[in-house]
């Protein structure tokens, strides 16, 4: 198990940049998810790394030592592909051994390697059959004990899960987990679904044309978002995005949103926050999630009165659109709390979960409470 | 769509059915004839209308494989009873056998013919489809600058019509002294073949999705054990399909081994109608031998059969 490193990575196609200048290190049994849109260069910067596509410039270390110059054979790192590649002529014990094969391991060892391993996968009463025999699940099982029969450095995994159904994919998740619990090798997991990142990763790189948004645990990329792009792809439903206008009256701070006089009351330590974080006046933009909008039946002090329009009943909860203006602002709430379309609520913006961003830049402005 | 057993639909079942019974029938008229001829006694075998029921004999492939003589005066009794059985159904149609110097019975160029013909079909055969396979590979795999044209010109190759090219490629053999050289009709038939090989098997290879190499070159295999392990057995059945059709081409061609050979490399198509030129016209065995040449088509193509299924409809209906 190893440490898979890039520095400075360039990859084009064509006048096509795909990946632009991307930095990061894949620790020691670290497991670490891709997450971007379809298109952002996720795929073909794994492909990068197991040696099936040349990069233009920078350089991928694995165990410290570049490998640009090693095929793909001789990086020892395993690749998952999202449609499996199982060899449709061999069996599935033929498939799970056919690493073991280029390494002549001898027949004994090979055995115990293939049934030890498909035993922990739950697939050794499939060994005998063809992949085109196999579910979904199960094929996608025999891909994965395949990578891990030869104990590689790394595993990469590209979109393993995506073309399960969704229930199938949940219980993958936990597999997967699971799995790399047990082994703890290094990984890297490419997906498009934020919710398998969260659940999966100690890390999550998000990606967006080619260039590393960023990199840090399921909480901080969802708590604190470096910029406008992950704050959006992260996290469901799609935190709330305004453009934001900062007045003082009275000792009072209070924003108002998307240019309406719908105002919500912040800490007074908001100004001094936004002009630390070197925010200019009209390129303000406030984004908070769902849940950060707080809902009350009642009038209450530092609530803002609002009318409810459509109601996403989800059984645990209810998400809600509160008319701002023309646009709309959505709130989570417990189920059924607000009853109808048309009804007057009264909402507030938790200072805690609101995020503050750049609007040309679209960076952060790292105002926390 | 669910089989619907409507009256309607199983009269059009019924008419269905007997259309191919009626086209099976005009199209196996040909073999039929050809192979009973071969089964006839001379006199028969030009008799109108045809005769149908006769008692079939191999007289005609013994008098294939042998030369023979007219009997000028009738035949020794104590001749005609140490002969063996075949013998005897020679002499019975009013011929003998020749034999050499030690008595030994003279073989018919007939058996030399078609093992020319095997070795020229299954050599270049071999060679079309090694060569296309690989060639096709290199360009569904890699990015090859003028890919389209020089696919195109790979096609062009087969588009001037034989008959153009025979005196041409005629002179250039007498020439480079390939005339008449089993070698000499195995690179014609693979040069003819190998275009039509490439473009069968490029489309069987883009088929494979190459994460089935790509699989194997990151588990630890070069390239070149890749092909072998993965490709090769993956595209089995497109195999199969273009070694049938550039055997076939390859074993019935008739122009150009009838102009590039004569004698030591002849093939059977161009012999065996130069026996009806000889002496006596005795079309059982020409039938005879027309039958023997229709087995080793039939043959291959019934042991591929399975891969044949799948493999026409051009890799459509894979997995
Ligand atoms: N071999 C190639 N030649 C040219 N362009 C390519 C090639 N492979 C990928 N691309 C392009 O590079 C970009 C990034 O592709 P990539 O497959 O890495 O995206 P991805 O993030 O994996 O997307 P997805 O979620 O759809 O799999 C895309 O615009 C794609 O069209
Ligand atoms: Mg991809």
């Amino acid at each position: 198990m190893a440490e898979i490193e890039l520095r400075h990575v360039n990859k084009h196609f064509g006048p096509l940049q795909v990946i632009r200048d991307v930095s990061l290190t894949v620790k020691d049994r670290e497991f670490v998810v891709f997450l971007g849109p379809s298109g952002c260069g996720k795929t073909t910067t794994l492909r990068a790394i197991a040696g099936l596509e040349d990069i233009d410039s920078g350089d991928i270390l694995i165990d410290g030592k570049p490998v640009q110059t090693l095929r793909a054979a001789e990086r020892d790192v395993a690749f998952v592909f999202q449609n499996y590649a199982l060899y449709p002529h061999l069996t599935v014990y033929e498939n799970m051994a056919f690493p073991l094969r280029a390494v002549r391991m001898n027949r004994a060892e090979i055995d115990t390697t293939v049934k030890s391993v498909a035993g922990s996968l739950g697939i050794n009463h499939l060994l005998k059959r063809r992949p085109s025999a196999l579910s979904g699940g199960d094929m996608q099982r025999v891909a994965i004990g395949r990578s891990l029969v030869r104990r590689p450095k790394g595993i990469l995994l590209d979109e393993p899960i995506g073309s399960l159904d969704a229930k199938l994919r949940e219980t993958m998740r936990v597999e997967l987990k699971r799995l790399h619990v047990e082994n703890g090798s290094t990984s890297i997991y490419v997906t498009h679904d934020q919710v398998e990142a969260m659940a999966l990763a100690d890390r999550i790189v998000v990606m967006h044309e080619g260039i590393l948004q960023q990199l840090g645990s399921p909480a901080d990329v969802y708590e604190y978002p470096a910029n406008m792009f992950v704050a959006q792809f992260v996290g469901s439903p799609v935190m709330n995005m305004k453009t934001a206008d900062m007045r003082e009256t009275a000792g009072k701070v209070q924003v108002s949103l998307d240019g309406t006089d719908v105002a919500f009351d912040f800490p007074s330590e908001l100004a001094g926050k936004l002009s630390a974080g070197k925010a200019q006046k009209d390129q303000l933009m406030l984004g908070v999630r769902p849940e950060g909008v707080l809902i009350s039946r009642d009038a209450q002090d530092g609530y803002v009165e609002l009318v409810a329009g459509i109601i996403e009943p989800l059984g645990s909860h209810d998400i809600i659109d509160l008319k701002v203006g023309d646009g709309i602002l959505r709130a989570r709430t417990k189920s059924a709390y607000v009853s109808a379309p048309g009804q007057k609520v009264w909402a507030r913006i938790d200072p805690a979960q609101a995020h503050f961003f750049d609007a040309t830049s679209g960076i952060s402005l790292g105002v926390r409470f | 769509m669910a089989v619907v057993s409507t009256r309607a639909g199983r009269l059009g079942n019924r008419i269905a059915i007997a259309a191919v019974i009626v086209v099976t029938l005009i199209f196996l008229s040909p073999i039929y004839w050809i192979t009973s001829t071969a089964f006839k006694p001379l006199v028969l075998a030009t008799s109108v209308p045809p005769t149908v029921v006769f008692e079939p004999s191999i007289t005609p492939f013994v008098k294939l494989f042998t030369k023979r003589a007219q009997l000028t005066t009738p035949v020794d009794p104590a001749v005609y009873e140490a002969a063996p059985w075949w013998e005897k159904l020679v002499l019975d149609g009013g011929e003998r056998l020749s034999r050499d110097g030690r008595g030994e019975v003279v073989f018919s160029a007939y058996p030399d013919r078609f093992a020319n013909s095997l070795i020229i079909a299954v050599t270049s055969t071999l060679l079309a489809v090694s060569l296309g396979t690989i060639t096709a590979y290199g360009f569904s795999r890699f990015r090859v600058k003028g890919e389209a044209d020089l696919l195109f010109f790979i096609l062009s190759t087969r588009m001037l019509p034989p008959v153009v090219v025979a005196i041409p490629m005629f002179l250039m053999y007498r020439a480079v002294g390939l005339n008449d050289t089993h070698i000499g009709l195995i690179i014609l038939y693979t040069a003819f073949n190998v275009s039509f090989a490439v473009w069968l098997m490029k489309g069987f290879i883009d088929e494979i999705p190459k994460e089935y190499e790509e699989a194997a070159l990151v588990d630890g295999y070069t390239r070149m054990q890749a092909f072998f392990k993965i490709v090769l057995p993956e595209a089995a059945t497109g195999i199969a399909a273009t070694a049938v059709f550039c055997f076939i081409t390859a074993w019935n061609e008739y122009a150009f081994a009838l102009i590039l050979s004569n004698r030591r490399a002849q093939t059977a198509p161009p012999f065996i109608p130069s026996q009806v030129g000889t002496g006596l016209q005795d079309w059982t065995v020409i039938a005879a031998g027309t039958v023997l040449f229709l087995l080793p088509v039939a043959i291959f193509t019934f042991l591929l059969r399975n891969h044949l299924l799948r493999g026409m409809s051009f890799g459509a209906i894979r997995k």
